[in-house]
């Protein structure tokens, strides 16, 4: 199945005694916005990173691209955002997008191009030659996500995309967001503004690293009977929690 | 490429932090000068030595341009000492002097010692001249007397060969006169040789140096070893901080997020920041040498790649500690246990001169073979083939950090 993105099968992982990820199952095809969803600490990250194969995985197999991860080479083929804003602070925007875009193995002669349009894309364009050092938490926000975009990849990762992001801008960017979808690419979001999860294509919630439910927000939903995506999370969870003092 | 664009984000970093330059490159030179003047004058420093009752004769032998005497009125060492801030006290009964030191400070201590030892030492010389004088005296008596007493013997034999050998000539055998006549040479010679007498022979010594000079420093002798330390002490401190950095800043986890190598970014600070060691070295070289004219027996440039290889050591065991820490703070915590001591094998203390299991300890501190190569070099101008063992040490100890190293970023990427 070529047009699945990435394919997750019953992983699990722990750090010492707390169980992170319990037999989780994902499957992202290609032209879709993915959106996991749950509160801190639900293993959302971990997930993610297991997915990228930075994370080893007590058991389970993490498919991306049709390639069985850890694989170094199928990074190329992946924009990560990750939840903190990894950035080189003495140096400015551009010359971070270089750095990474010359590790994502842009050709040289694309890469200022790939950087207009990156830039362009979050709106950082005048700031470009600014040092990272001087830019506000929103513009740092902004940055990382141009830098995931870089290497014009058909899959991204994002984690927790908009935070400190204005609305407008958040506007912006999921309306860009959606226009790379139509050209076939793929994103992995993880976010706990629920107003953001309705505006994905599929939805997984985890708690406690576990799915508790998963579904096109509309099917979810009509399943908890519910009018909001906040409170389907909220009712999975209360269930949740029932099942646990019945154990 | 990719191990390019780490070394050209580590140059850019550098550059741009305009403090870590400065600590890189001038602190160095800021504490070899202090060094330079502060072991400088090593021959002025001044004993003070407290005398009681002593005999002048002692007194004068003693007072030498490092010891400077005073003359006290009382016995009582310990409180004369504590009083007049002396570094020693000498009393004297009889034939017996007693020596009380201060010994707050040992070097001044050794300093009376040695000069009270040299100062006895020439008083028994001088009585022994006076009594080698008696006896010569009577010597050359004595041997006046036997002198006209051979002279006398010798007279007698000669004039009785002579007539002899007159005799043996009336008598025309020939044969005879001339075994007469070297007899006749021979006691003459006898003579001649028994007038010069054994004259005594006096002493003077004249010095040569094999390495450096008469006017050779502490400064000289170490500077080299420093120069080392000064190296691996700033290389260690940078490269191990922005790792961290790197780590806490989650920049490592990111960086490790793209198809990089673990190895390439290993290689990518090897040769970012050994490019600043190169400088460094350079500038800390080439200042020790114009400034303080320090005397370079060996080539310059094995000191350049005896340091650079020390750099690098550095370099490798900075980033392979950083991976033990979480803050810079804790970073810090290892310079008195990783750094600080390597000083003390550096060749301040001689090695050879330890307790066995100090010296074993020695031979697992990188500075150890560096400064000795490096002193080697400086002072006794060792080529390539003399320090050849100790730099290939180095290149191991980098190789096997290095290794470490890639395997230890494992912890942030399974690939």
């Amino acid at each position: 199945m070529a047009t699945d993105y990435v394919i997750a099968k019953q992983v699990s992982k722990h750090f010492g005694h707390q169980q992170v990820l319990n037999q989780i199952d994902l499957t992202l095809p290609a032209g879709m916005i993915y959106g996991l969803i749950g509160p801190s600490g639900a293993g959302k990250t971990t997930l993610i990173k297991s997915i990228l194969g930075m994370e080893a995985v007590d058991s389970g197999t993490v498919k991306v691209m049709d390639t069985v991860m850890p694989n170094r080479a199928v990074m190329a083929q992946v924009g990560y955002m990750a939840q903190s804003d990894a950035l080189y602070e003495t140096l400015t925007a551009r010359e971070n997008l270089t750095l990474f875009g010359q590790l994502m193995s842009v050709p040289k002669i694309k890469l200022a191009q790939m950087i207009d349009y990156a830039a362009g894309l979050v709106d950082l364009t005048s700031q470009l030659d600014k040092r990272v050092s001087g830019y506000s938490g929103g513009m740092k926000r902004r940055l990382s996500l141009a830098i995931a975009l870089i290497q014009d990849p058909q899959l991204l990762i994002l984690d927790e995309p908009t935070v400190g992001i204005d609305p407008e801008l958040r506007q912006q960017i999921w309306t860009e967001l959606n226009n790379l979808k139509d050209t076939g690419k793929s994103m992995l979001v993880t976010t706990h503004v629920m107003d953001e999860a309705e505006r994905c294509d599929y939805l997984m919630l985890i708690r406690h690293g576990i799915a508790l439910a998963e579904g096109t927000p509309a099917a979810l939903k009509q399943q908890y009977a519910v009018d909001t995506i906040e409170q389907v999370f909220l009712k999975a969870g209360r269930m949740q929690d029932a099942n646990d003092g019945n154990r | 490429m990719r191990t390019m664009a780490i070394v050209r984000r580590v140059f850019k970093q550098m550059l741009r932090d305009k403090r870590t330059l400065a600590l890189m490159f001038l602190a160095p030179l800021l504490i070899m000068t202090l060094m330079y003047f502060l072991f400088q004058n090593n021959t002025t420093q001044v004993a003070s030595l407290g005398v009681h009752h002593v005999d002048q004769s002692v007194v004068n032998v003693i007072d030498t341009k490092n010891v400077t005497i005073h003359h006290y009125d009382s016995s009582q060492a310990r409180k004369m000492i504590k009083q007049h801030d002396l570094d020693g006290y000498l009393t004297q009964k009889n034939g017996q002097l007693t020596i009380t030191y201060s010994n707050s400070n040992p070097t001044n201590t050794s300093l009376i010692k040695a000069s009270l030892q040299s100062g006895l030492v020439k008083l028994k010389m001088k009585t022994l001249v006076t009594v080698t004088k008696k006896q010569r005296a009577a010597l050359e008596s004595q041997q006046a007397a036997l002198k006209k007493l051979t002279a006398a013997q010798t007279q007698a034999t000669v004039t009785k060969l002579k007539t002899a050998i007159a005799q043996a000539q009336a008598r025309g055998d020939q044969a005879t006169a001339e075994k007469l006549q070297k007899q006749l040479k021979q006691a003459t010679a006898t003579t001649s040789s028994s007038t010069q007498s054994a004259k005594a022979t006096s002493y003077t010594t004249k010095s040569h140096y094999i390495y450096g000079s008469s006017d050779s420093t502490f400064f000289e002798n170490f500077s080299p070893a420093f120069l080392g330390f000064f190296v691996f002490f700033f290389v260690f401190l940078i490269s191990g901080v922005s790792l961290l950095n790197e780590r806490t800043t989650g920049t490592l986890s990111r960086l490790l997020a793209t198809p990089i190598r673990r190895s390439e970014i290993i290689m990518g600070y090897l040769i970012g920041y050994g490019g600043f060691a190169i400088i460094q070295t350079v500038l800390t070289v080439v200042f020790t040498i114009v400034v303080f004219k320090i005397h370079l027996v060996g080539s310059i440039w094995l000191v350049f790649l005896t340091n650079l290889l020390l750099a690098l050591v550095a370099l490798t065991l900075g980033i392979f500690i950083s991976t033990f820490t979480n803050s810079e703070f804790q970073m810090i915590q290892f310079i008195p246990l990783i750094v600080v001591p390597q000083i003390f094998f550096a060749g301040l203390v001689p090695v050879d001169g330890m307790a066995s299991w100090l010296q074993a300890i020695a031979h697992i501190m990188p500075l150890y073979y560096g400064a000795n190569a490096l002193t080697a070099v400086v002072t006794k101008g060792a080529g390539l083939g003399d320090i050849g063992v100790n730099l290939l040490i180095l290149v191991g100890f980098m190789v096997v950090l290095t290794m470490l190293n890639i395997v230890g970023m494992k912890r942030y990427r399974k690939v």
